[in-house]
């Protein structure tokens, strides 16, 4: 199905870009973790996570969610609605 | 405590099964030097460490394991799936598939399962960093093995991602243990409380 098609790959799409601001977060806290008093990694950091957040909640808004401990739930339950992150697409 | 995020840490998408690759990489799922022992290693060695920098970098990296396992049992999950029994007893699985159908199991590539026996938590925190150095240099190399057996780029390319993850860790581990140093080398000041007058004059 074409259309199902496209939608898949605007929702690869958006979660690669949260992929990757998440993964930032990841990658300057474990720098951090080491240098604690370096400012100007900190505010990168911080502007990251904003970025993330926006990412996560436009996301989640379009897809579902990605954490079953924070959020809203429609009926059925979302969570357990696939595809799941290890499946082949 | 942790939260399930429902996503990877880095893509896995690969078009085409290969179960005899799935074998091999199955060794950073479950092996000497995989996934699960660095997380249990790390995550075991945080209690003990002295400094907020080495808990902190223990208790991350040691979080970061748990998703690049979960980007091997992917790998290997896809690998694998829909492959006939006959195809996997061809490409050395039968006895994988005897006891574990197409389930992910953790164990290294030669069939031993997994065993905590791979891992050390000391309560010594330079012999457990000086481990940790050593179990990213050994899970590098490793990756770098698999990356020379494989040939299609869906699987190179998480492997390379994990490759570099190896690196890094390694980066900061040793920065912890300068760290940790640095705080074992002080000079230790005791502070005595002094004497209460009516004690010092009864002398």
């Amino acid at each position: 199905m074409k259309g199902g098609f496209i939608m898949n790959e605007k929702r690869d799409k958006l979660l690669k870009e949260l992929m990757a601001a998440d993964f930032t977060v990841i990658e300057l806290n474990l720098y951090l973790d080491t240098h604690p008093y370096e400012q100007n990694v900190i505010a990168l950091r911080n502007n990251m996570v904003q970025r993330a957040k926006m990412l996560r909640e436009q996301f989640e808004r379009e897809y579902g969610p990605l954490t079953s401990q924070f959020g809203y739930s429609g009926c059925p339950w979302q969570w357990i609605e696939s595809p799941w992150p290890w499946e082949r697409q | 405590m942790w939260f399930y995020d429902k996503k990877l840490e880095y893509p896995v998408k690969i078009k085409n099964c290969n179960p005899k690759m799935a074998k091999y990489i199955i060794t950073q799922y479950g092996g000497p030097d995989g996934e699960l022992a660095a997380s249990l290693r790390y995550l075991s060695q945080r209690f003990s460490m002295p400094t907020n920098e080495a808990k902190a970098i223990l208790n991350d990296i040691g979080t970061e394991e748990l998703a690049h396992l979960e980007i091997v049992g992917s790998m290997v999950h896809q690998l694998t799936k829909g492959v006939p029994a006959h195809v996997l007893e061809k490409e050395g699985l039968g006895a994988y598939y005897s006891d574990h159908d197409h389930a992910v199991y953790p164990m290294s590539a030669a069939g031993n399962p997994f065993t905590a026996a791979y891992i050390q938590s000391k309560g010594d925190p330079i012999a457990d960093l000086h481990e940790d150095l050593a179990a990213e240099q050994k899970a590098r190399a490793t990756y770098e093995n698999l990356i020379n057996l494989a040939d299609d780029p869906d699987v190179i390319d998480p492997l390379r991602f994990l490759r570099e993850r190896e690196v890094v860790h390694f980066q900061r581990f040793g920065e912890a243990l300068r760290i940790v140093q640095e705080k074992l080398s002080q000079k230790k000041f005791y502070i005595q409380k002094p004497k209460r007058e009516d004690e010092a004059e009864k002398k």
